[in-house]
């Protein structure tokens, strides 16, 4: 033993950030009765699943993943989450709001918000009670908006699933209080700490795979305002006055639905060149999501239970 | 970036801070004056809360809002004011910080205490113009109690005192003096201009009579682990990892995250409560077994011997045992609605262990503003206090000033369920 030396040992800042979104994963399972990771395919949520894959080696998960699933996530998403959760063996479970969807619910007809509220927001507060968990891990970071930067790791929610910001729990050390009623949830962010940066080097040093749409290619592109958004075939009709496909150099900073999430021009076709186009980013990656511009959208959206 | 620089990325350190004072201290502009001069914040982000409608690029903090930026409710922006701790993310190519930026004014110890609880290092502003005020005392005995092991004092707003140094020397020595009194190990006083940007990420040329470090450079020299992984080894067990899958039917594995000090392979440890001994088998990680591992990392420990060990123990060093006790005596903020009062009730929550407590006496209530320890019948919110809490079965802690995740603890309300009160054991 060194008791009493200086300090020898150094953590590198993705370690810290490792070893304590590990304790936040841990404690979860530890104190609730049945837990469930929301899962949506993108860089987050690898990153989330990766930890949590970690925090219980060698044993398997021992809750399963949730999809709130659209209909609307890119075909390349629904490629990389069938194989890849069959890789590592997980227990994966699909839900889509079949009513909204049976109802013909878009966004171009029914507008960004309501398709949001319909689709994912009811889609999930209808997939958590149904599946009685009582607690839901979220890949939200604090650095994404700023109603984000005042969220606790744990986060409470009433018995319709609803967030009220101006009564939060203080969260002291990394002592976590898990004392929930019958009826309330907790939604947990366990990368909470980390910003867009930290995602991208760890993906890169711990070679998670992620969906291929992050990385830049030649990819048919329709400009619409100051966004890029992917043109499929069937598409066609909903073009606007003047829009044409096009061929861009592009890929995808963070990935929602297809309709409404944008593309950056780019040439990153790696993960180093990923790394260092995000380190020299001006615009923040929401930018390229259609559903948080507006006031206090995300504030708002929350309240009602969106992540 | 470059490939070079990618590599220094992946291996800079992770620095906690917190930062306190009054907006009229110029927080929110030293916070600005940070994310803008290290690019911790992105132009959509800044351009959304930009002063003057049309502009298209920010060039400096002065163009922006700065409490808009902080002010990430709707409920503060529409009253005017900060309700909670934000926390800001800001790196140098030296080093990651994360900031808890806290309101200075409402429910000062209810949030300086959420933000402070993780801190290495606290940056207290004070306005060059007005010295030391009873506000600063408050805080920086809040900072001491909760150990926060280095103090900055930033005497901020130098452009309006024409930069004279008598006027920083005096507050620096009145400082001093008072940490000196509080025991505060670490403090650092510098002069600063947040709004001019001298002394924060640049000298500037203003305060050449000060040969010290910059803002910036205070923090990325500061030590970030301390000597936590120096001190006794504690391992707070959160689960047991029992696979019992065909490959693993016999595998125990201890998960947890060490508290303080190092483990080794071939370690004699004890387990606390049971007193059972045994020795290091492996330190399993998803990336291989490890050699030794250290705090604050997060670990699965298995042992060459089957003994009594489960969430809410304690693992040790033989010879380095915790103490333990049915009596818990401890420095008590208070963060509830209802107050504290004697014979009440309470779960603590001490690393991963809940007890049930009663209060058994108040011993007495600090007066933050004179520091005079008072009589009391109840504890109310914001207050802060020495409480004797019986236990209905004994705790295996240190005291906070030797360990601060050991000793630490929180106080939750059986009834509400809420996170009534933080705790650091005498």
């Amino acid at each position: 033993m060194s008791e009493g030396n200086k300090s020898e040992h150094k953590l590198t800042q993705l370690k810290a950030l490792e070893a304590e979104s590990i304790h936040i994963i841990r404690e979860v399972v530890a104190e609730f009765r049945n837990p469930v990771m929301l899962y949506s395919v993108g860089k987050d949520s690898s990153v989330l699943l990766h930890l949590a894959r970690k925090a219980f080696y060698p044993a398997p998960l021992p809750f399963p993943l949730l999809h709130v699933d659209t209909g609307f996530k890119f075909k390349e998403m629904y490629e990389f989450r069938d194989e890849f959760c069959k890789k590592v063996g997980v227990n994966l479970i699909v839900r889509r709001n079949e009513d909204a969807i049976a109802k013909g619910m878009n966004p171009k007809d029914f507008g960004v918000a309501r398709c949001c509220g319909a689709l994912k927001t009811q889609g999930l507060l209808d997939a958590l009670e149904e599946g009685e968990y009582d607690a839901a891990f979220g890949g939200a970071r604090r650095d994404e908006e700023r109603s984000r930067a005042k969220e606790r790791v744990f986060s409470m929610r009433d018995e319709f699933g609803q967030w009220d910001p101006k009564n939060q729990r203080p969260e002291l050390w990394n002592i976590y209080n898990g004392r929930i009623h019958e009826g309330e949830s907790v939604r947990v962010f366990p990368i909470s700490n980390w910003t867009e940066m930290d995602i991208w080097l760890y993906i890169r040093e711990e070679n998670i795979p992620i969906v291929p749409l992050y990385f830049a290619k030649e990819r048919l592109m329709v400009e619409r305002k100051h966004l890029l958004i992917p043109y499929y075939e069937e598409m066609k009709d909903q073009l606007l006055e003047g829009e044409e496909p096009k061929m861009v150099m592009s890929r995808f900073r963070t990935l929602g639905c297809s309709p409404c999430t944008g593309a950056v021009r780019s040439d990153a076709t790696n993960m180093d060149e990923i790394v260092i186009e995000a380190a020299a980013a001006r615009r923040s990656e929401r930018e390229t999501r259609i559903i948080d511009h507006g006031s206090n959208s995300m504030e708002d959206k929350k309240k009602e239970g969106y992540f | 970036m470059t490939e070079l620089n990618l590599k220094v990325a992946e291996e800079i350190e992770l620095l906690r801070l917190v930062t306190v004072g009054s907006v009229d201290d110029g927080k929110s502009t030293l916070i600005g004056r940070l994310l803008v001069d290290t690019k911790g914040a992105f132009e959509d982000q800044l351009l959304a809360v930009r002063k003057k409608k049309g502009t298209t690029h920010i060039a400096s903090a002065a163009e922006i809002d700065l409490a808009m930026l902080t002010d990430g409710l709707s409920a503060e922006r529409e009253q005017g004011i900060t309700i909670d701790v934000a926390y800001r993310y800001f790196a140098t190519p030296k080093r990651k910080f994360i900031m808890a930026d806290c309101p200075g004014h409402e429910q000062y110890t209810r949030n300086m205490v959420t933000g402070a609880s993780t801190a290495s290092a606290a940056i207290i502003l004070i306005d060059a113009r007005n010295g030391v005020m009873p506000q600063t005392k408050r805080h920086t005995h809040i900072l001491g109690l909760l150990g926060i092991p280095h103090l900055i004092v930033a005497v901020n707003k130098m452009d309006l005192v024409d930069h004279d140094q008598a006027v920083f020397e005096n507050i620096r020595a009145e400082m001093n003096e008072y940490c000196a009194r509080q025991g505060v190990k670490d403090l650092i006083c510098l002069p600063m201009s947040a709004l001019d940007g001298d002394m924060v990420a640049v000298r500037g040329n203003h305060m050449d009579w000060y040969e010290g470090k910059t803002l910036l450079e205070t923090l990325e020299s500061l030590p970030v682990l301390d000597d936590v992984d120096t001190k006794p080894f504690r391992l707070p067990v959160q689960l047991v990892n029992r696979p019992q899958t065909p490959d693993l039917p016999d595998y125990r594995g201890f998960m947890g995250t060490i508290a303080s000090g190092t483990v080794r392979v071939g370690d004699a440890v004890k387990a606390i409560p049971s007193g059972n001994t045994s020795t290091v088998k492996e330190i399993v990680t998803f990336d291989g077994n490890l050699e030794e591992a250290f705090a604050p990392q997060s670990i699965t420990l298995t042992l060459n011997d089957e003994i009594d060990l489960s969430r809410g123990d304690m693992l040790v060093h033989i010879g380095g045992e915790t103490s333990d006790s049915k009596e818990l005596v401890a420095n008590v903020c208070w963060i509830g609605d209802e107050p504290l009062s004697v014979r009440k009730k309470y779960i603590i929550k001490h690393t991963t262990n809940s007890v049930k407590a009663m209060v058994a006496s108040i011993d007495f209530r600090r007066d933050i503003h004179t520091l005079s320890k008072d009589d009391a019948d109840e504890l109310a919110m914001n207050e802060i206090g020495q409480i004797t809490f019986k236990l209905m079965k004994p705790i295996h802690c240190d005291s906070y000033a030797d360990n601060r995740m050991t000793g630490s603890f929180i106080v939750i309300d059986t009834f509400t369920n809420n996170t009534v009160g933080a705790g650091m054991i005498v």
